[in-house]
């Protein structure tokens, strides 16, 4: 997809005027967090979880090499193929080989955050593959030739009749705005799909070092019988997905559930290990699993290694005004919303990103819901930290707060700093308790009025009464 | 509670929103710790806490800050300051310094002596004599720091109880930011209004005539949304409200609209 | 070489080249103790208790609940249950405790063992087991049970006998590990309720892709 981070102080402000989609975003707010909320007060050990999860990720990643060469041995052993691929592009064309040996004309794909991380579709595509995503959420975009703007929630930024409009234009039926019969009409147009693939494509959220299986949580089914109907099974995954053991695999099930969508459980937690066994009247022949790096191994050791935590939850963002007020697209790429936020600079660059982790007021809220404890706010200002000693931040910035900081340093000047501040916004306020512009100063006036100092500085009138 | 004993020494962070825009809110504070009693003093070395250079990815200048802050401070039994955020700020300092720099203790120092106003007074103090009467029904904003980073929620609730002829009516997403975020609110202007927006909407259903808080930039903002938004809603710091200091206008009024708030 | 260059990575940001026998023999003794993480309070109860927890959870989960007496009782469960829904087939899974059942009573009910194929309308599968902590179950793959069984039909009844229920999920971990001495089925299915999505702005629909309706036969054994 196309990368539009840089963009993202222009595609927020057309997002803040879109009224379909903030009618859209409206209802995330009453959705996952009160969901969520509800979950967790039914779980009174979720804050133990959440630190034995966040204690667990970390003992992984500090063991991480051995892990995925015990899931690797693992795979192998079952009978099925490990394909490690440090690039996008790696990857793509592994997928893409795999396809050619079996002759693929079609491949059925569940919801992968990873294929839209490699921009696998656009890619398989090009080459004479045909992706159909099944996931509802992923299906209605691919429909529309859209992007997902949510992790767990493809299609958040969209409306029933956005849905309505392009399933009557493609699907060729009477339109309907019932969401049932809609359900009921993807149901239909993709069962024979499902049967017709050559190749299933799945993602996964775990996999399991113990046993060599990936493990995969849908509430549809789609991503079931997408590996389960063709002949081969390909999972396009990530490095940062494995975990020791079943029951390690149980405790990141327990918070992921809660954290995404507030439910007790997912509708279905799927492992698959290797392809059919002997014997086995279904399922598929052929098991692969592809293993992305894309910049993950070098996060390990830098101050970004906690991102690897992360669980893709979607909780961050959930609970994030930013990303409540300008919906994921605003972000550019493929991961939105804190996580995003910290993401994105790492796989595209922080020159190309670097508005990302800015668009942030550190509220704390993330982290405050994170199962797995990342700070991010932290490392969104390790972003900003790189860019500053990159001489990358906007030059107002670094004018600004270099010219700022020398009078902080200074505490006499700072003093007259802030009495000639002071003394401006007192003459430009007049009588008045408040400002209505500012030179300068349009951020804050364009919406609001600036409050007017109330008489001297602290400073100067603490002096004079103590001398008094 | 500690008059009879020797006062408690208490250096104040006075924050220099509070120092250019809104005096009466440091002097309320030292009226409260005082009451309390503390002797306070407000060291002249003290600027801005450094959070503008920290959020702005300028670590080296907000290690010559927190250096110089720390240095202010030596020898205050505790640092308090009216602001959940600038306080956070002096116990992230912790986080700029490396194991073997002898700073890195000063600042493990500072940090388990700094407080926000409502927490000292609450958590360390255990001071619940508030004598004051104010006449309204407020609204309470949690700004992000002190919740998130310090732990301030109930502390300024329970003050806030013992105030005569005060009611609290909790506004929907107290808890959720009001898009001010220092340096945000100018860096990213729309989007910072709409969150404002969002939050004066919830203040105005709250039916309160007063919004209190507990961080003048917070304050700030959504006074100057309100008064944009024509709306007669008061907005004031919560150790005004608790020290009895409300003959000031309230913030982002004029001297000639006392008297006729709501 | 990929594989190299990931390893090589992670090794410079651990600090370290390739790890030591020790350091892999302790990763090793981790994975082999199956050690459990923090186990919830709410299923580590007495068995009967544990059903009752079952039984709210799949029902809060969607999932339809009939108790039968007896294996028996199947038969004329479905039969009934299906004639309601105007349903005339219904393909089965082909493990004993389906084939030795007796399915005379039924007879305006076809029944036949197989995959499953789109179109089918309903399903018949037994159960490894049932995990009262969210009231889920627990199938797997075999010769006698395909998976397809378990998500194409639009309706799929289980049947669970009440001494396979357990309480959290590590007590099915283990019953897994025992049953098929470490060798994992190809798929392992946990199912909680039927299928559903809330893609469609953010509100439920029951029956997205995989069956509509999920109805657990839980017999008293």
């Amino acid at each position: 997809m196309q990368i539009t981070s840089p963009a993202f102080k222009e595609n927020a402000r057309i997002a803040l005027h879109d009224a379909g989609l903030q009618k859209a975003l409206g209802n995330l707010k009453e959705g996952f967090p009160v969901k969520r909320s509800t979950a967790v007060a039914r779980m009174p050990e979720f804050e133990q979880l959440r630190d034995e999860g966040t204690a667990l990720k970390n003992h992984i990643l500090e063991n991480l090499d051995i892990y995925l060469e015990q899931f690797e041995a693992n795979v192998i052993k079952n009978g099925g193929h490990v394909h490690w691929c440090r690039t996008p592009e790696d990857a793509c064309k592994k997928i893409l080989d795999i396809c050619k040996e079996v002759d693929a004309k079609t491949v059925t794909k569940g919801k992968s955050m990873v294929s839209e991380e490699i921009n696998l579709n656009d890619y398989l595509e090009k080459n004479g593959v045909e992706p159909i995503e099944t996931d509802l959420g992923e299906y209605i975009l691919q429909l529309r030739g859209d992007h997902p703007s949510h992790i767990i929630a493809p299609a958040i930024h969209l409306n029933l009749e956005d849905v309505s409009e392009i399933f009557h234009e493609k699907h060729k039926r009477p339109k309907s705005s019932d969401p049932k019969v809609l359900m009921q009409e993807a149901r239909e147009m993709l069962r024979e799909k499902f049967a017709g693939a050559d190749v299933g494509i799945t993602g996964a959220n775990f996999l399991v070092a113990e046993t060599g299986s990936s493990i995969i949580v849908t509430n549809e089914g789609n991503g079931d019988l997408t590996q389960t109907l063709p002949k081969t099974h390909i999972v396009v995954t990530s490095i940062e997905k494995v975990v020791p053991t079943l029951e390690d695999m149980t405790l990141f099930l327990r918070l992921l559930a809660r954290s995404a969508t507030g439910q007790e459980f997912t509708v279905y937690n799927t492992l698959s290990t290797g392809p059919r066994r002997a014997g086995d009247q279904d399922g598929p022949e052929n098991f692969h699993v592809v293993l992305v790096d894309n910049g993950r191994s070098e996060m390990v050791g830098s101050e970004f290694q906690e991102m690897l935590r992360c669980i893709r939850c979607s909780a961050c963002m959930n609970h994030c005004p930013v990303y409540g007020a300008v919906g994921g697209h605003s972000y550019g790429w493929v991961y939105p919303g804190p996580m995003g936020s910290v993401l994105t600079p790492q796989m595209i660059g922080i020159e190309e990103a670097g508005l990302l982790p800015n668009a942030s007021t550190f509220c704390g809220k993330c982290e405050s819901v994170c199962p797995v404890r990342i700070p991010l706010p932290k490392l969104m200002r390790h972003w900003r930290e790189d860019e500053f000693s990159k001489h990358l931040s906007p030059k107002a910035v670094r004018w600004g707060i270099g010219g700022w900081a020398f009078f902080a340093k200074r505490p006499t000047l700072y003093r007259l700093l802030s009495i000639s501040s002071n003394l401006f916004l007192r003459v430009m306020a007049g009588k008045k308790g408040h400002i209505k512009k500012i030179p300068l100063a349009g951020g804050w006036t364009d919406g609001r009025d600036m409050p007017a100092p109330r008489g001297k500085t602290f400073m100067s009138q603490y002096k004079s009464r103590k001398q008094s | 509670m500690h008059a009879s004993e020797k006062p408690i020494k208490v250096g104040l962070f006075v924050t220099c929103l509070v120092d250019m825009f809104r005096p009466s809110i440091g002097f309320a504070t030292i009226k409260l710790l005082e009451n309390a009693g503390c002797k306070v003093s407000v060291p002249e070395a003290q600027t801005c806490c450094g959070q503008p250079a920290f959020n702005s990815g300028d670590k080296k200048s907000t290690q010559d800050i927190a250096r110089q802050t720390i240095q202010a401070f030596d020898g205050y039994e505790y640092v308090v300051g009216p602001s959940g955020s600038c306080i956070g700020m002096l116990h992230h300092y912790t986080e700029l310094f490396d194991e073997n720099d002898p700073w890195k203790a000063r600042a493990e120092d500072l940090k388990s002596r700094a407080f926000e106003i409502t927490s000292f007074l609450t958590d360390v103090l255990d001071f619940n004599t508030i004598l004051s009467k104010y006449d309204a029904k407020a609204t309470y904003h949690d700004s992000c720091a002190g919740l998130r980073e310090l732990g301030v929620k109930q502390q300024p609730r329970k003050l806030l109880a013992k105030v005569a002829n005060l009611t609290l009516s909790e506004m929907e997403e107290s808890e959720t930011c009001c898009g001010f975020g220092g340096t945000f609110c100018v860096k990213y202007p729309d989007i910072s209004n709409r969150m404002v927006e969002n939050k004066t909407s919830n203040i105005v259903d709250s039916g309160a005539t007063t919004l209190l808080g507990g961080d003048l930039g917070c304050l700030l903002n959504m006074a100057g949304k309100l008064k944009r938004q024509g709306h007669k809603i008061e907005t004031r710091h919560i150790v005004e409200v608790l020290a009895g200091m409300t003959d000031e206008p309230a913030i982002g009024d004029a001297d000639y609209e006392l008297g006729q708030p709501a | 070489m990929s594989k190299a260059e990931i390893l090589g990575n992670i090794r410079r940001g651990l600090k370290r080249g390739e790890a030591t026998q020790d350091q892999k023999q302790a990763v090793a003794n981790r994975i082999n103790k199956h050690a459990r993480n923090l186990v919830p309070q709410r299923a580590q109860l007495p068995h009967e208790q544990q059903v009752a927890l079952f039984i709210e959870m799949a029902t809060e989960a969607a999932a339809q609940i009939y108790q039968l007496e007896s294996i028996n009782d199947v038969p004329k469960t479905c039969a009934s249950w299906l004639q309601d829904h105007q349903i005339d087939t219904l393909v089965t899974a082909s493990d004993e405790a389906i084939t030795s059942l007796d399915w005379s009573s039924a007879t305006d009910l076809a029944c036949v063992q197989r995959v499953a194929e789109i179109g089918d309308a309903a399903s018949l599968t037994t159960s490894f087991a049932g995990i009262a902590e969210t009231g889920t179950l627990m199938l797997h793959s075999g010769a006698t049970s395909p998976t397809t069984l378990n998500f194409l039909p639009d309706n799929h009844f289980v049947i669970l006998k009440r001494s396979d229920i357990v309480g959290p999920y590590e007590d099915v971990w283990q019953k897994l590990r025992e049953t098929t001495k470490g060798d994992l089925p190809r798929t392992v299915n946990m199912i909680t309720g039927p299928s559903r999505s809330a893609d469609i702005e953010q509100t439920l629909q029951m029956g997205a892709h995989g069956p509509k309706d999920l109805i657990i036969l839980l017999i008293n054994d």
